[in-house]
């Protein structure tokens, strides 16, 4: 019981930092970017193939990925987004356009590195397991936790003590207040959507470890999961998010305790109630439904 | 909007008699009967987000409620076909039911909200653990039934059907009330038009259209596992197909399958992975390029299209 809380805990930071990217991107965006999960899938892989290859330590190939998809994620923000939003439903059209994207993604890395599970089989974090409140953990969840905690501690600082973090808040709230009080709204938007694929790549730099292994086709899943988190946790709200990450790393670890054959249900079920219920979520200001 | 009667009577008797000469033109009927799936399938797609402006990502749920539904009923009750897919139909109108209060949400919420639904029926229905029940992850075995011609004729009905639907609803009452509450929802109410009810009854109609295809295509298969009618990519299909032809229109999803199908088997069955590559690329320039559709390019010259 005291093990799977502490794991879920772990977990939980792990999943914050997968669905906290999603949050930004559609805080800033008003857009649900069904790609999100592939570009775990990018990290993922990237973290694989630099180790296996160049035998580069997995947390550098972190920092390599995330920065990597940054920029490739601003990028592909001009490239798309200023086009779609002329459209007559962009949040719809949005959707399919994210997923034309992801199929692109995942079609690409089937092409690259076929249809297997890939993973990093070397203890690379040690094989010694960490002693936390006298339960004896993997000594990688714990790495991964404390680095998802620090990267999702560089948002906030990002979000709440920088200029820049200042104007994403204020797109956030409001895209047309933020325009006309002199927000070049194109560039906080597409660092903002950068910052939220580049923690997707971090993320899946972990994936090998905390997810056991990548394949072509997680991103659908994660992308599910991800937004299940962050429904939870509010839409928009960056620190809900990781209040959601929290209750479903513990929710998913006590399942897989009492309840294996139905855990894989979880995110699903976890976001059909907090739609149908309260669809604000936890920690929501404004309910956005019909 | 209103055409005179003869048009419509003119579209259906065309469509009757394209359905009832295809197996005469073309000699696949395994791949005539996919086909006539998706024509289905995007058209309930149309009826929900052409008409109402919902985007059901998770539209497979009630297809894959539909074939199960009706396989269970053969299996189980030693129901006749064409009975056990009325109750696959059945199945997937009380799923919609249950469903209703998704349409309360907005937007992408719907849309993630409806893809969760059927994920998480799929999960339920493969589940190990309920396999007395559904038989689990070890699919359905209906062998005994087995009847390429007369499933493949009534897939030829549900689809004269749907088709029929939607000429209905385009030029009645209940497509202008649709319409307008796509449009906007607060005039539509003021003007006296039941909401919430209205948009019910489309996702009903298509719900219960989804769940008899679903259940034509579990007869014509005959041997599926669950991954099998649950798969995202029919959803994903079926919404595509309508896009590409311009949802809101009859023609436009017809149009739209039987290119974007045909392309499908031209280049998707050899090397999957590239089509899923192409096809994403396609994807995404329609939405950039033609986010209407090409019924919008035909409606830009002035040619009004059904």
């Amino acid at each position: 019981m005291l093990y799977a809380l502490i794991a879920g805990i772990l977990f939980g930071l792990y999943y914050a930092l997968i669905s906290l990217g999603l949050n930004l991107s559609f805080g800033v965006l008003r857009m649900v970017n069904l790609a999100h999960g592939d570009f775990v899938m990018i990290g993922g892989f990237a973290a694989v193939v630099l180790y296996t290859v160049y035998h580069v330590h997995p947390l550098v190939s972190l920092v390599l990925a995330a920065l990597a998809v940054f920029l490739a994620g601003a990028a592909l923000y001009y490239l798309l987004v200023p086009r779609i939003s002329r459209t007559k439903d962009p949040e719809m059209i949005s959707l399919v356009l994210f997923f034309g994207l992801s199929q692109v993604i995942e079609a690409l890395a089937v092409v690259q590195f076929g249809n297997n599970e890939q993973s990093i089989f070397e203890p690379v974090f040690g094989t010694q397991p960490v002693a936390l409140l006298g339960q004896d953990l993997p000594a990688v969840w714990v790495v991964s936790g404390l680095i998802s905690l620090f990267a999702l501690v560089l948002v906030y600082l990002y979000l709440y003590r920088t200029r820049l973090g200042y104007a994403t808040r204020a797109v956030m709230a409001s895209r047309d207040e933020a325009e006309v009080s002199g927000i070049d709204l194109h560039r906080v938007s597409a660092i903002a959507f950068g910052i939220g694929l580049g923690l997707a790549a971090a993320a899946g730099a972990l994936a090998p470890f905390m997810l056991g292994g990548i394949t072509a086709d997680i991103g659908t899943g994660l992308t599910t999961t991800a937004f299940a988190v962050i429904v939870l946790g509010s839409l928009g709200n960056p620190l809900g998010t990781v209040a959601g990450g929290l209750i479903y790393g513990v929710a998913l670890m006590l399942m897989q305790t009492y309840l294996p054959s139905w855990a894989s249900l979880l995110p699903y079920v976890l976001l059909l109630l907090v739609l149908l219920v309260k669809p604000s979520g936890l920690f929501g200001r404004q309910v956005r439904s019909a | 909007m209103r055409r005179p009667q003869w048009v419509n009577a003119a579209i259906l008797a065309a469509a009757a008699l394209a359905l009832a000469l295809l197996p005469h033109v073309y000699g696949n009927q395994a791949l005539l009967f996919q086909l006539m799936v998706y024509l289905a399938l995007s058209q309930g797609v149309n009826v929900l987000y052409g008409f109402t402006g919902y985007l059901p990502f998770g539209y497979v749920g009630f297809f894959g409620i539909g074939a199960y539904g009706a396989s269970l009923a053969m299996l189980d009750l030693h129901a006749a076909p064409l009975v056990g897919i009325a109750l696959g139909g059945s199945a997937a109108l009380l799923l919609g039911l249950v469903l209703s209060p998704l349409l309360r949400l907005s937007g992408a919420y719907f849309a993630i909200a409806s893809l969760a639904a059927s994920q998480a029926i799929y999960l339920v229905i493969a589940n190990p653990a309920l396999q007395n029940v559904t038989y689990g992850p070890y699919g359905i075995q209906l062998a005994n039934q087995f009847d390429p011609a007369a499933s493949y004729w009534t897939m030829a009905t549900i689809l004269f059907l749907a088709i029929a639907v939607v000429l209905y609803i385009r030029r009645s009452r209940f497509g202008m009330a649709l319409q307008a509450v796509r449009d906007d929802p607060v005039s539509a109410a003021m003007a006296g038009v039941g909401v919430v009810r209205q948009r019910i009854s489309a996702w009903m109609i298509s719900a219960a259209l989804a769940g008899a295809v679903g259940g034509a295509f579990a007869w014509q298969t005959s041997v599926f596992y669950p991954d099998a009618v649950f798969t995202l990519s029919i959803s994903i299909f079926a919404i595509v197909f309508a896009l590409f032809g311009g949802v809101g229109t009859l023609l436009g999803p017809i149009f739209g399958t039987i290119v974007l199908f045909g392309m499908y088997n031209a280049i998707g069955i050899s090397d999957p992975q590239y089509f899923q590559l192409i096809y994403g690329l396609l994807i995404v320039a329609l939405v950039i390029f033609l986010p209407d559709g090409v019924a919008s390019l035909l409606r830009r010259r002035g040619i009004h299209v059904l």
